[in-house]
């Protein structure tokens, strides 16, 4: 048998399209499941700060459900067993809409503590010139909660974007699973589990790198 | 209006309580168009609350308050008082116009947008008609120079006085000035109190004042109350109750700030 090198450098070089297709798979995951989880959260911070009990209490209940159950279970929920009531949806997409629900958890608290930080006295003014409810939260709230809210929620961005990993487990081809396709198919693991390493490194680091500069220029939420 | 009189607002025996603590009394009140009303009284007296009330930013426990001829908190279905909805009290509170102590100003805006947002938008003036007239306000507060800076940038003095022109903006009938000075720097509040007598004199609205600045209060004053624990305890013309207070209790409370 062939003594084959503690890497490979030529096998990284020839499998890296393959992965860097995987890559995209996981960027985009993460990009409409991001968009998901920030308009769910938004709902999910509205409503449970609702006076009504009948919208606030369920909402809430569902809210940290999500929030106490992993992913993975979620995942397997949609997959395997949502099917089974006629509610078929291809791999990719369940998954996008699972982890941006999942993470909604996370953004409704970012959203709500950003609303919170709004002085009460911006509410009296608004209700003093006598704005709708409607002109009051997309006029006078959200402009002023939302700046500050934008590292912490670019820090869940990186989250998910790592996370996204997950959907390799309900057969999404993103770049985990890209990588353990090929680690199985040629009896190699070191090669495409490093560069796949390596390439969410890539891109999350200098993210987080740009999100401390957002946080320099905003504060933090939290 | 009343029928008969020419009341803007009244208030029939309204109450209000944070649990034990009373700060409206069976409060009844009349405010006629164009009043200078000045409300005085200790701290925690329940002045504020009286303000408050008619702003919706603070629910009666009971009684009515009737502007302009509609009750506020109550519509009548079928001859019936039920509880006001939202779109009843955005009906009956365009009539009113509140500055507050600590300004609230809209922090993401600058000052001509301060002041044209709530025109535009809840009165649906154009964006043209908006700006021209709040232009003249915010020149009337001697603030012409400050069109486009926003409040982080303003005095406590000038954000004040943009909180005046915003809120006049609307046209109210009835204005509502809560300590509108306490606030300030001891420096500031005269460009404030100047603004507050043009107004006194030149625009037709009543003015429920509420202030710690006696001299201010005699001088602008239609009517004084001096108000305390959530009653009023004694009202007259300005001269009348400074110079010759009738109840002991005033006495007490002007000698006090009179001392220093």
């Amino acid at each position: 048998m062939e003594q084959s090198a503690l890497f490979d450098w030529n096998f990284a070089l020839e499998i890296l399209p393959q992965l860097l297709e995987g890559l995209w798979v996981t960027i985009q995951a993460t990009f409409f499941g991001f968009i998901i989880s920030m308009a769910i959260g938004l709902f999910f911070a509205l409503a449970r700060r609702s006076e009504n009990l009948l919208i606030s209490a369920p909402i809430g209940a569902i809210v940290e459900f999500i929030k106490s159950t992993p992913l993975l279970v979620q995942l397997f929920i949609f997959f395997y067993i949502l099917p089974r009531y006629g509610f078929r949806v291809p791999a990719f997409q369940l998954g996008v809409f699972a982890i941006g629900l999942h993470f909604s958890t996370y953004t409704s608290e970012v959203y709500r503590a950003g609303i919170n930080a709004v002085p009460r006295g911006q509410w009296e003014a608004a209700r003093a010139l006598n704005f709708t409810a409607f002109q009051k939260w997309t006029r006078i709230i959200l402009p002023q909660a939302l700046p500050p809210m934008i590292p912490a929620l670019g820090n869940y961005l990186i989250a998910m974007f790592k996370e996204t990993a997950q959907l390799s487990a309900i057969t999404v081809v993103e770049l985990m699973l890209s990588a353990r396709i090929i680690g199985t198919s040629e009896f190699r693991f070191v090669e495409p589990i490093t560069l796949a390493g390596i390439l969410y490194f890539a891109v999350s680091y200098p993210s987080s790198l740009f999100i401390q500069q957002l946080e320099n220029r905003f504060g933090r939420a939290n | 209006m009343d029928a008969q009189t020419n009341n803007i607002v009244r208030f029939e025996n309204v109450s209000k309580a944070f649990g034990d603590l009373v700060v409206l009394d069976d409060l009844n009140l009349s405010v006629a168009q164009n009043e200078n009303i000045v409300i005085i009284g200790p701290s925690g007296s329940g002045k504020t609350t009286i303000l408050r009330t008619l702003m919706t930013l603070e629910k009666p426990d009971s009684g009515k308050i009737i502007v302009n001829g509609q009750y506020l908190w109550h519509r009548e279905v079928n001859g019936e008082l039920r509880p006001a909805n939202e779109r009843h009290l955005r009906k009956v509170r365009g009539d009113i116009g509140m500055v507050f102590q600590h300004f609230y100003l809209f922090p993401h805006m600058n000052v001509l947008r301060n002041v044209t947002e709530a025109p535009i938008h809840v009165l649906g003036q154009s964006r043209k008609a908006a700006e021209e007239s709040a232009r003249q306000l915010l020149d009337m507060v001697g603030l012409s120079t400050k069109l486009d800076a926003f409040p982080s940038q303003l005095s406590g003095g000038q954000k004040q006085r943009v909180a005046i022109a915003r809120a006049l903006a609307m046209r109210p009938k009835v204005m509502l000035f809560d300590e509108v000075t306490s606030a300030l720097d001891p420096e500031l509040v005269g460009e404030v109190l100047s603004v507050m007598r043009q107004l006194a004199t030149e625009f037709d609205m009543a003015m429920l004042i509420v202030t710690h600045e006696m001299g201010f209060a005699r001088e602008v004053g239609d009517r004084v109350l001096f108000f305390d624990k959530g009653r009023i305890i004694e009202s007259g013309k300005p001269n009348d109750l400074f110079d010759n207070p009738q109840r002991e209790r005033t006495q007490q409370f002007l000698s006090a700030i009179l001392q220093h």
